[in-house]
C-alpha cells in the first residue's frame, strides 16, 4: 500500500546526513595500503559519510522501484490523496499497519544489510593497512 | 517473479561493476546499489506474503506470474533508466559536455 515511504523516508534522512557530514570534512584522510600484490599505495581512507551514502543509494534506488510498483498496482495515483488507501479510514488504518510491518522490516532489512557491508568493508580496509606497516616493521 | 528478476538483475550489474572496478567510468555502482536495495525490499515482501499464503505463494496462477515478470521487466528498465539519467548528468567522460559546448580553435 505505501510500505516503500518508509524506507524513503530513511533514504531522505540519510542523504541529507551524509551531505552534512561531507560539507563538515576537512580533508579525506589518506593511508598506505597494500591493494594488490606488493605495491603499496596511497589511498583515500573510508569516511563514515561515503559509507552513509551507500546506505543512501540502497534505499533510494530500492524506494524508487518500489514506487513505481505500486504505481503498477494502482496503489499509489498522480492525484490526492496518491494513495487509494488513504481514502478512508479503513484503508488508512491497514495502510499504516502495513508501513509499521513490511516497511519497518524493509527499511531493518536494508540497513542490517548495510552493517554488514560496513564490517566487511571495515575489516578490508584494517588488513590492508595493517600489511604494509607489518611489512616495513619486519625489515 | 519480480524479486527474481529484480534479483537477476542485481547480480548482472554487480559482476559488471567488478569487471570495470575500481575505475568505474560508466557509474555501474549505481545500478548494483538500485537493484540490490529493491531486491532486499522485495525479499520483505515475499516473506510476508509467505507468512499470509504458506505454499500458495510458490504455485501462482500463470497470469500472476507473467504479469509479475512483465513487472519485473519494467522494474529492471526503469533501474536501467535511472541509471542513464545519472550517467549524463555527472558524465564522468565529459562526453555530454563535449557535445553540448563545441570548442572553437
Amino acid at each position: 500500500m505505501a510500505c516503500f515511504l518508509v524506507p524513503a523516508a530513511e533514504a531522505i534522512v540519510t542523504a541529507i546526513a551524509a551531505k552534512v557530514m561531507k560539507s563538515n570534512k576537512k580533508q579525506p584522510e589518506t593511508v598506505k595500503v597494500q591493494l594488490s600484490g606488493t605495491d603499496i599505495e596511497t589511498a583515500e581512507k573510508l569516511s563514515f559519510s561515503r559509507k552513509l551514502k551507500w546506505l543512501s543509494n540502497l534505499l533510494w534506488g530500492g524506494s524508487a522501484l518500489l514506487a513505481f510498483e505500486h504505481i503498477w498496482h494502482g496503489e499509489v495515483v498522480p492525484w490526492f490523496p496518491f494513495i487509494t488507501a488513504a481514502g478512508d479510514p479503513a484503508g488508512t488504518a491497514q495502510m499504516l499497519n502495513e508501513m509499521a510491518t513490511v516497511g519497518v522490516a524493509m527499511a531493518g532489512l536494508v540497513t542490517a544489510v548495510w552493517i554488514g557491508i560496513i564490517a566487511v568493508a571495515s575489516a578490508a580496509e584494517k588488513k590492508a593497512i595493517k600489511r604494509p606497516l607489518n611489512d616495513s616493521g619486519a625489515q | 517473479m519480480t524479486l527474481l528478476t529484480t534479483v537477476f538483475a542485481a547480480i548482472i550489474s554487480t559482476v559488471v561493476w567488478y569487471r570495470g572496478a575500481p575505475k568505474s567510468v560508466m557509474q555501474v555502482g549505481i545500478l548494483c546499489w538500485i537493484y540490490w536495495g529493491a531486491s532486499i525490499m522485495w525479499l520483505v515482501d515475499a516473506v510476508f506474503e509467505y507468512a499470509e499464503l504458506h505454499e500458495k505463494y510458490f504455485t501462482p496462477s500463470p497470469s500472476d506470474m507473467l504479469n509479475d515478470l512483465y513487472l519485473g521487466l519494467s522494474v529492471v528498465a526503469l533501474g536501467l533508466v535511472i541509471w542513464i539519467v545519472v550517467l549524463l548528468i555527472k558524465d564522468p567522460k565529459g562526453v555530454v559536455k563535449a557535445a553540448l559546448f563545441k570548442k572553437k580553435n
